[in-house]
């Protein structure tokens, strides 16, 4: 059975998408992810399609997929590289990926992912002195 | 690449070729068919984009609601070259292809882009299809 790589780096799961996938490809990689992110108690996800030069609707649908369930499992899904011919096609076809959170490249997505997880702590830790502010009222 | 396919490739480039639609690989293998020849025909990068998405969803359709096909891909030339996919299969056919047509039109799980969606991406789009007689889709892309 064929595996697309998924990658850990910290809190963090990398996916480099480097060949045409197959629709059964796809479907392995959602399961995959969803997996990984439960086993890793993983927060974020980065998706690079830069290598990719068509995304269908089917594909684009797998995308949109991954985020959501991503999403119910407490993680963020950052898809990037995406080429501006790609871009085009997607939204010529109707399919403008609502939902999913996009950047330029690897780098900014790493960037957004950060962002997210500090500010997750950080309200949670506000969270957390306010429930020991009111402990100390009562 | 094998000798083999190098073969059918060129085969394909010169005179058009028929390609099966049976399992999802084939879709891949299409798409790759599709890209070789609109870069032949030096299509540019976004008509070539289009042209490739745009097989990929009909011959989807053709394997999830044809039951499996084939396509037909055949260089036109008019005042401009062009590309054509003929996808035919013998499946149940579409009972009401204007409906097919709409976008958010479904029946098979799918995103209910395939048909209106993919017309956009075309110069030239026509179906014909008739209950039990399987259908017949046929997109023109023409090189600017």
């Amino acid at each position: 059975m064929e595996h697309i790589p998924i990658l850990r780096m910290g809190d963090f799961l990398l996916i480099t998408v480097q060949v045409d996938m197959h629709d059964r490809l796809a479907l392995q990689l959602l399961e995959d992810l969803t997996a990984r992110i439960v086993d890793f108690g993983t927060r974020g996800v980065l998706i690079d399609i830069s290598a990719l030069d068509v995304v269908d609707s089917f594909i684009g649908r797998m995308l949109g997929n991954i985020a959501s369930i991503s999403r119910i499992l407490d993680a963020q899904t950052v898809v990037t590289g995406m080429r501006p011919a790609v871009a085009i096609t997607l939204v010529e076809l109707g399919l403008s990926l609502p939902g999913i959170r996009t950047a330029l490249n690897v780098e900014r997505g790493m960037e957004i992912l950060r962002q997210q997880l500090h500010a997750n702590r950080f309200v949670a830790e506000e969270a957390l002195q306010e429930e020991g502010a009111d402990v100390a009222n009562d | 690449m094998s000798p083999t396919t190098d073969l059918l490739w060129s085969s394909i480039l010169t005179h058009g070729g028929h390609l099966p639609i049976r399992t999802p690989e084939d879709i891949v293998l299409v798409r790759t068919a599709v890209r070789q020849a609109a870069l032949h025909l030096k299509f540019g990068l976004v008509d070539q984009t289009k042209l490739v998405t745009a097989a990929s969803e009909i011959a989807r359709n053709t394997l999830l609601y044809g039951k499996g096909g084939d396509v037909l891909i055949e260089p036109v030339l008019a005042s401009k070259p062009g590309l054509r996919l003929v996808f035919t299969d013998q499946g149940p056919g579409i009972p009401d292809i204007d409906r097919a047509l709409t976008d958010g039109f479904t029946t098979g799980g799918g995103m209910g882009l395939g048909l209106g969606g993919t017309r956009r991406l075309v110069d030239d789009f026509k179906i014909v299809s008739a209950p039990t007689e399987g259908t017949t889709v046929s997109i023109t892309k023409w090189s600017r």
